[in-house]
């Protein structure tokens, strides 16, 4: 399956770089959209981009301990200060899109086929 | 690693902020050990999810963690209310979980089915008014027990 470095997702989908840039350079190869966290433990792949609204805390701990690949925030969620802080200590890389989440999961999908 | 290792963690009740941090722990010992990726994800998940329950449910509680070479152990205590009904809670979707707690995206009644889907042994025990301790067991080398 095609990768795509977090990078290349942010530069190709215009999306803002939030938290995490030290590490831009992982990989995601695939796209995940959920917004409870319970779900997204059980269900998420690893090394997916995870599109949600939720900027909180347990967000960030939940990438980190399900290996998601970034989490892109869509509708301009807002990331909050201690959210911001976890992500850049954890290494989790925090897009944000003005988007909707379907068509900035959409967005991701395109580039993964491209 | 010819001996197991082990840690004990306490997991403060009233702070969602800090919950995580048992299993993020946990989880750099394991790439340090240098298990498989997968493996260190499953446990990860459970432990994650069990410290949520702590948190949520039992004003906090005990972790103590074996690595083995051929397992990792955990087994999560606490001295919360008990759980009534273990099938109940062991179904996908039923919480008691407070409105608070769901706003925050937790409290969809996925925390023990996501833990027993991510391990390969789960016990729980719970007496009302006394406490809960679920023992989760995630072997390390499956792929050899297929074979046998």
């Amino acid at each position: 399956m095609k990768t795509i470095t977090i990078r290349q997702i942010s530069e190709a989908c215009g999306f803002s770089v939030l938290a995490g840039a030290n590490a831009l350079d992982r990989e995601a190869d695939r796209v995940f959209c959920c917004d409870l966290l319970s779900f997204v433990m059980g269900r998420a792949p690893a090394d997916c981009a995870w599109v949600t609204v939720m900027g909180n805390v347990n967000a960030i701990a939940v990438a980190v301990l399900a290996d998601t690949a970034c989490i892109v925030l869509a509708e301009n969620a807002a990331l909050d200060d201690e959210a911001r802080s976890r992500a850049d200590g954890q290494g989790v890389p925090v897009l944000g899109s003005s988007q909707p989440i379907f068509d900035t999961g959409l967005l991701i999908q395109r580039l993964l086929e491209g | 690693m010819s001996q197991a290792i082990s840690f004990h963690y306490d997991v403060p009740g009233d702070d969602f902020t800090r919950a995580g941090e048992a299993s993020s722990g946990v989880k750099k010992a394991l790439k340090q050990v240098g298990l498989a990726p997968d493996i260190i994800r499953n446990v990860a998940i459970a432990m994650y999810e069990g410290e949520i329950n702590m948190v949520i449910h039992a004003g906090g509680g005990q972790i103590d963690v074996d690595i083995t070479p051929d397992a990792v152990r955990m087994v999560l205590k606490d001295q919360g209310p008990g759980i009534k009904d273990i099938s109940l809670a062991m179904q996908e979707g039923w919480s008691t979980a407070p409105d608070d707690v769901r706003s925050l995206g937790f409290g969809a009644g996925m925390g023990l089915p996501n833990m027993k889907k991510y391990t390969d042994e789960m016990t729980v025990e719970s007496t009302v008014g006394v406490g809960t301790t679920v023992t989760m067991t995630v072997f390390t080398h499956p792929q050899r027990e297929a074979v046998s």
